[in-house]
């Protein structure tokens, strides 16, 4: 189906119907399957039991960038493409990215407070991802600020744009800071060698959280144009109200 | 066109001297600032030395917000706006203008005055040229950040809030290489160099998509 | 200059003021846009103008490869005067900005009837003189195409009689003149687009 049909809402509408209960039920599965796997592997040497954490955090690490890469898709979509469903997606892609940014932030934190005995640390992954959620806050805020829909899509795809360029700069600049001040940095556990006992399970657990993503992002959008809907029939309510 | 870009910055620069509340209230929140941070941290002055650099970059980003949303919110108000949209000179090209004007009025002082108000924080003479110099390399990005954040918000109720919200976590790069090249100078761990040349590029980086994104904005985005 | 105006849509505020609008314009004519407040006379302006994107259809130039906004004058609700400049000041820079070519700025404040104010800071001026500010930014750059919205806002009789003097004399050099208004202004031989609000007439 070319991607032009789906710019009928209606269209994606039922399209959406049929999607959502598949991606929902894909993430059920896989995420069931990746957390049995990993809880099944050997527990970490170092961090017991609490390494499993990573199965869940280090998803949420993966897919807060990617739906800020989609957001920046979209982006040009509503721009460049002049898509009519593009800020939609980019809104959906927002809000659920924050989400997953904000859930990535607190099982970090909770990982490493058993492990290494603080909340947060500062170290430059974390942090990375922090500054990553400041950005998305900024782009849902320009999203409530302007209450015309068309205008706010234009005006948070252009700041999604502007932050996706800079998002390699800060990775850089965080990172370039991190080694200055703590010459000997932390090993985290998934570094460059994850033991394959390990792999398996996250890879599984990472596309049960993608199929949840998708879910997610489905309906955010079903529930953004039916938000929408209800906001013109509001205004065209007003106005026979007043002739 | 360079007629035009001469004549955008005076007529900012003019409206800038001639209306109140724009360098003088920048210089003293700045002021402010480095006054309240030792009621917190107590009159240490090997310690505020230490933080002084960091202090000094905070305060001068910080005090930069203050006005960095009125630079298209002024022209939106009386209908200047439309007037700059009709120019046959690129809406870029008078965005980079007003941003210059906007630095030289509000941006440029913080310069001036912090090594002074590094001077109360115990900061050393080194240290007082290198955070004059990372600012007046710095300064002007932070200028050129707050052209988009403006641009997006022009007209909206409390665009200022909205608009520090989205300049300072882009603004995070400035203040590491700005802040790093400042304590280079004086530990010498690192040379200066490395991270002044990238506070640098930086700089060189949002001169150029700060007018493309504020002029794109708008084009675009308002009514 | 030539301008074309095709299958214009306008959307504000979630409803369609207007939808499918086409007219042509050529040198020396005149087109009033005329309907009640908030029918879409300003945003029909503002669309030739370059200041909105259309929703739908588009504003062409028929006879050159500059746009729209390069080639009009607009003059809005707002009268776009910096109060803290003087009245002087304030024409000289729409002069650079707009291109000039056109009259000298004591000439142009002069054939306004507010010759004698160029050195005056401009925020203490009247709303009518603000407007004739206005106005007289029409004369001191050259562009062929006049978009006015409520021109005569605050304008006393005189100045509307030399609004119209304006508008006859650009008219008579070639150029076009679109002017909303909801009020009866007397310019000769103009078309009228009504406006109603709710679809296009």
């Amino acid at each position: 189906m070319p991607l032009i049909d789906l710019a009928n809402p209606r269209r994606f509408q039922q399209l959406a119907r049929i999607l959502i209960p598949m991606f929902a039920l894909a993430a059920a599965i896989l995420i069931g399957v990746g957390l049995v796997m990993g809880f099944r592997a050997p527990a970490d040497y170092q961090q017991g039991e609490m390494v499993r954490v990573m199965y869940i955090h280090v998803p949420f690490a993966w897919l807060s960038l990617g739906a800020y890469t989609m957001m920046a898709i979209a982006a040009l979509g509503t721009l460049v493409w002049r898509h009519p469903l593009a800020d939609v997606a980019g809104k959906a892609a927002a809000q659920i990215g924050m989400a997953f940014c904000f859930l990535c932030l607190i099982t970090g934190s909770l990982w490493g407070r058993p492990t290494w005995g603080t909340y947060w640390d500062w170290d430059p992954r974390l942090t990375s991802v922090l500054v990553l959620f400041l950005l998305y806050l900024g782009v849902l805020a320009l999203w409530r600020a302007i209450e015309d829909p068309n205008r706010a899509g234009r005006a948070a795809a252009i700041l999604a744009l502007v932050g996706f360029v800079n998002v390699p700069i800060v990775k850089f600049s965080v990172d370039w800071w991190t080694s200055i001040h703590q010459p000997t940095s932390v090993m985290r556990l998934d570094g460059p060698t994850i033991h394959p006992s390990m792999l398996t399970p996250l890879l599984i657990s990472a596309a049960g959280f993608l199929a949840l993503f998708l879910t997610l992002h489905l309906a955010a959008m079903r529930n953004e144009l039916l938000r929408r809907r209800v906001r013109t029939l509001r205004i065209l309510a007003a106005a026979k109200a007043k002739a | 066109m360079i007629t035009t870009f001469r004549a955008v910055t005076a007529r900012d620069l003019k409206l800038a001297l001639r209306v109140g509340g724009g360098a003088g209230v920048g210089v003293i929140f700045f002021l402010a600032i480095v006054t309240i941070i030792p009621f917190a941290v107590g009159p240490d002055l090997p310690l505020l030395a230490r933080i002084g650099t960091a202090v000094l970059w905070i305060g001068a980003l910080l005090a930069s917000l203050l006005g960095l949303d009125r630079i298209f919110a002024s022209d939106q108000d009386d209908g200047s706006l439309d007037l700059l949209l009709l120019s046959h000179a690129p809406l870029e090209l008078i965005a980079v203008a007003k941003a210059v004007a906007h630095w030289i009025a509000t941006g440029l002082p913080l310069v001036i005055i912090a090594p002074v108000l590094g001077l109360m924080l115990g900061v050393e003479p080194r240290a007082l040229a290198a955070v004059s110099l990372t600012l007046l390399v710095g300064t002007p990005a932070v200028t050129f950040i707050g052209l988009i954040a403006s641009a997006l918000s022009v007209a909206l109720p409390r665009g200022g809030l909205l608009s520090a919200v989205l300049i300072l976590p882009l603004a995070i790069p400035l203040l590491i290489f700005g802040v790093a090249a400042t304590n280079a100078a004086v530990v010498g761990e690192i040379p200066f160099g490395t991270p002044f040349r990238l506070l640098c590029a930086i700089t060189l980086f949002f001169l150029v998509l700060g007018p493309v994104a504020a002029a794109a904005a708008l084009r675009h985005v308002r009514e | 200059m030539r301008l074309a105006v095709e299958g214009l849509t306008c959307i504000r505020g979630g409803r369609k003021l207007f939808r499918g609008l086409s007219f042509g314009l050529g040198q020396g004519e005149a087109i009033v846009v005329t309907g009640p407040n908030g029918a879409g006379k300003t945003s029909l302006l503002r669309l030739v103008a370059g200041l909105l994107t259309p929703a739908e259809g588009r504003v062409v130039v028929e006879d050159s490869v500059q746009m729209a906004n390069e080639l009009s004058h607009f003059v809005g609700h707002l009268d776009a005067v910096k109060g803290a400049l003087t009245v002087g000041e304030n024409l000289d820079f729409g002069r650079t900005l707009l291109g000039g070519g056109g009259i000298e700025t004591d000439a142009a404040l002069k054939k306004l009837g507010i010759g004698s104010l160029a050195d005056v800071p401009a925020q203490i001026l009247s709303a009518g003189q603000r407007r004739r500010l206005a106005l007289a930014r029409l004369l001191v750059a050259t562009r062929p195409l006049w978009l006015l919205d409520e021109p005569s806002t605050a304008l006393d009789s005189e100045g509307q009689r030399t609004l119209i003097q304006l508008i006859v004399e650009h008219r008579a050099s070639g150029g076009s003149v679109i002017a909303a208004t909801h009020m009866a202004l007397d310019i000769s031989g103009a078309r009228e687009i009504v406006l109603t609000g709710e679809g296009v007439d």
